[in-house]
Order: C-alpha cells, then structure tokens, then sequence
C-alpha cells in the first residue's frame, strides 16, 4: 500500500479461542512511525488482533494462533522469542488508566526497576523525559512523589502512556485509550497520540469514529473476524469501497 | 499547534495560494487587454487550467477535513466558508479567462476613447482593489474591512448600469467598430459579476469570524421599502 517500510506485519493469520474463529485469515502491513486505527463493532476481533502483537491472548485457556505476526520482520510467535523481550518493544496503554497505587515516579520507573536499573539519576533522567514526551510533566512535576491515584482520570491515562514509553517501546498499542475519559483529557491524549507517531509505531483500537478519523494515517474495518478493508483513513472516511465500511462508518449498521 | 489547526491552517493556505494566482490571472487579464497582448492573452487562457485544479483540490481537501475531523462551530463555519470562496474564486478565474478570450481576438489596442467613455479601466481598478483587499481580510480575520469593500460594490454596479448607454452612443457614431464594443460590453458585465462574487467572499469572512449571514440583506430591504410600511397602503 505504501512505500515505507512495514513495521508490523501479520501474514495469514487465524486466532482461535477454543471452538470460536476470532480472526479468519488476517494479512494487513503497519507503517512504521505511523498510526493505524482498527475499528469495528464489538466482538469483530479488533481488540484480540491488537493482543497478538504484544502476545497478550497468551494468557487465554484455550486460545491459538496461526500464521504469522512480523516485527521488524520477524515472526514473534517463534520458539526463540522472549515475551519479556518483546513486550519492551512493544508498549500497551489500556482502555481504563491503571496506574499502579504507588507514587508517580514509581510508577512511572516501574518497568526499568524491572529491568534492573537502580541508579537514580538514570531513573529521574527516564521520569522526566517520559512524563514530558507524555504531555504530562508540567502538570506533575511538583508532586512527583505523591500517589499516582489522586491524578484525574485523563491525567493517569497519560501516565500509563508515560510509564509504556519509559521503557522505550518502538511500537505503542492502544485498546480503546480515551474512552473512558471526558472530552478535553480525550482530545489531550489524541494530542499525543498525533505527537507520538513522529517516533512510534501506533496502533490503535477505538469505537470512536470520529477519533480515527482525528488520529489515525490507516484505519482497518473488523467484522465478524475478518478484515474487511484497510486503506488510507482519508480513503477509508470518504469513499470506502466495500459496503460494510460504508454501513459501519455512516452508523447504519446492523 | 493542535493537529485540527495544522490542517485548518493548510487548507487556508491553499486557498491564499489559488487567490494570489487568481489576482495575477485578473492582471494580466486586464493587461492583455489594455497592450492587445496575444500572446499574454493566451497564457492566461492557458493558465485557467491551473486554477481549475486547485478548485479540485481544495474541494477534496474540505471533504477530507470533515470527513475526518468532523468539525463544529468557528472550525464548520471557516470550512463552508473556505468552500464557497474556492467556488467564488474559480469564477473569478473563469471570468479572466473570459477577459483573456477577448484580448486573444484584438488586432489592435481598444480604442481609448472607448475605454475612457465607459470607463472600463477604473472599474478594472476598483474590482482588482476589491479583490486585494478581500484577501486580506480573509488573511487577517477582519470582518471589518470585509464590510467596508461590499459597499464598494456600488462603484461597479454604477459603471455598469450607466454602459449601456454609453457603448450605444459609441456604435452609433462608430459603426464600424460594433464588435469591439459590444466585447468591451461583456467585459464590463464581466467586472461587474467579479464585483459580486467578491462581495459574495466577503460575505463568507463575516459568517465565518461572527456567525452572522448577511448575504441577501438587500433583497429584505428592497421589500421593505418605507412607502409599504405606510399605514394603510394596500396593494
């Protein structure tokens, strides 16, 4: 579809839990340094091809896949492949803000705690770039060490986006990030998200249209596990080809 | 700056670049015109093509912006405005065009006299000052001024109206020269739509800075004359 190179792939894919076929045979290639919108009606998949990509259905009795997901060009689901390798490649921001209930700063250092860096400098050093590259330092900066749970919702939103970031991913998914926040913290993390892709490869799960359109370079349309279209978001928002993505996007569907 | 505004600012851009060409089109128009510059006269016919395109592209750049942004109030009024005045735009294109038609077609320079009498140049003025200053209020926000230049419409309407007459008088004492004159005729219609369609502009940077339409606001006057209004006057 487009000259840049893919950074995210996914090659035949099918995902099952147990009996049920979740995804029907997925091919679909996302842009490095671009945003990618997956839209689509609830139960259409969209979410669990989102969990593919950091293996996150791993957990899930009874769930498999097939095919193959690419990153950088290499499959994830191979035997060699660390999960906790991978997950530092590929952050997650989820629908409700679940910052940890300790203080900002930890939580915003928690992953490279993890990892074994101790050495505080190079923790605030992390803090403070990730809280600014999150759109949230300024808002924070003087509370550093109070409980991550009395910001506001937006603002725990985008301290979980800070917290994913502090790792330094290549690759940042979001399952429904705004939807459980009011339309000025919403339109403060679409903000970022806008920001964001200048340096990550996002992708994005979101039953608002409207916030596809505002955010997203792709869009794909989902249903009933199947990939109905994927194309250009300006494409996909003004002449879609295919009827579903017609019904779907104009709010006549089903 | 917020990413609506980036693409608002774009689109707004794109459309200062499609009036610069257009300004330039109007000048060499009239400039054609004036010197009986064929060859001028036919790079401005030739040119249209180009300020056809930015009307393509500037509509589907307004379709993708609501599209994908689905905007409201001041941002809604600034995109229906951007797209009338894109169509406004292209008329007055297509109307230079028009004018170059008629510059293609002179073997010589129209006749001063002509020109003085009808006084087809001053209009050219007024039109071409009039469409400067209207993309300056749009550039500038200023509704002000946009109210300022739709009065400035009159100065056209008067050259127009009393043309008639004129171009009459100079076919009967020049016989020979009918053609040339009823052409200058067109042209003088011509300036004079170019009259309205930037009072029509206008009219869109006043919706779009204050919400306010007043388009048509002459046509309630004209019904509403004070003679109707007279107690007891019953047609």
């Amino acid at each position: 579809m487009s000259k840049k190179t893919n950074k995210l792939e996914a090659i035949n894919l099918d995902a099952y839990y147990g009996d049920f076929h979740a995804l029907k045979n997925i091919n679909i290639g996302m842009e490095e340094k671009a945003v990618t919108a997956f839209i689509g009606p609830s139960g259409c998949g969209k979410s669990t091809f989102l969990r593919t990509f950091n293996r996150m259905n791993d957990y899930i009795d009874g769930f498999k896949v097939e095919g193959q997901i690419l990153l950088d060009g290499k499959d994830i689901y191979q035997k060699n492949i660390r999960v906790d390798e991978l997950r530092k490649e590929v952050g997650m921001v989820f629908q409700k803000p679940n910052p940890f209930p300790k203080s900002i700063f930890e939580n915003v250092v928690y992953g490279l705690k993890i990892q074994g860096i101790k050495k505080k400098s190079v923790l605030e050093e992390a803090a403070e770039t990730s809280l600014k590259r999150a759109a949230l330092w300024d808002e924070v900066k003087d509370k550093l060490h109070k409980s991550a749970l009395a910001l506001s919702g937006g603002q725990q939103q985008r301290l979980c986006i800070a917290r994913a970031l502090a790792i330094s991913p290549s690759v940042l998914l979001m399952d429904e990030p705004a939807s459980a926040l009011d339309p000025i913290s919403t339109a403060k993390v679409e903000e970022l998200i806008y920001e964001l892709k200048t340096d990550y490869t996002i992708v994005i799960v979101t039953h608002n249209m409207q916030q596809a359109g505002r955010v997203s370079d792709h869009t794909a349309f989902f249903y009933m596990g199947e990939l109905v279209e994927f194309n250009k978001t300006k494409t996909m928002f003004t002449s879609p080809k295919d009827e579903r993505t017609q019904n779907y996007i104009t709010g006549r569907f089903g | 700056m917020p990413h609506i505004d980036t693409e608002l600012e774009r689109l707004k851009t794109k459309l200062l670049e499609m009036w610069d060409l257009v300004e330039y089109q109007l000048q060499s128009g009239r400039e054609a015109m004036v010197n009986a510059d064929v060859e001028l006269a036919k790079l401005v016919i030739k040119r249209d093509r180009k300020v056809n395109q930015f009307d393509v592209k500037i509509d589907r750049m307004c379709e993708n912006f609501f599209a994908l942004f689905t905007p409201v109030a001041v941002d809604l009024r600034m995109v229906l405005a951007i797209l009338k005045i894109n169509a406004n735009l292209e008329r007055i294109g297509d109307t230079a065009e028009g004018i170059a038609r008629f510059a293609r077609k002179l073997e010589a320079p129209v006749d001063p006299a002509l020109m003085e009498m009808t006084k087809v140049l001053p209009m050219y003025e007024e039109a071409l000052a009039m469409f400067e200053d209207c993309r300056t209020a749009f550039k500038n926000n200023d509704p002000k001024l946009a109210k300022e230049l739709i009065k400035r419409d009159k100065i056209l309407n008067k050259i127009y109206r009393k043309s008639d007459t004129v171009v009459t008088k100079y076919m009967v004492q020049n016989p020979n020269k009918i053609s040339e004159a009823l052409a200058l005729l067109s042209i003088i219609k011509k300036l004079e739509r170019v009259g309205d369609q930037v009072t029509n502009i206008a009219e869109e940077v006043i919706f779009y800075r204050e919400a306010k339409v007043v388009k048509h606001r002459s046509d309630k006057k004209k019904k509403k004359t004070p003679k109707d209004d007279k107690p007891g006057n019953t047609q």
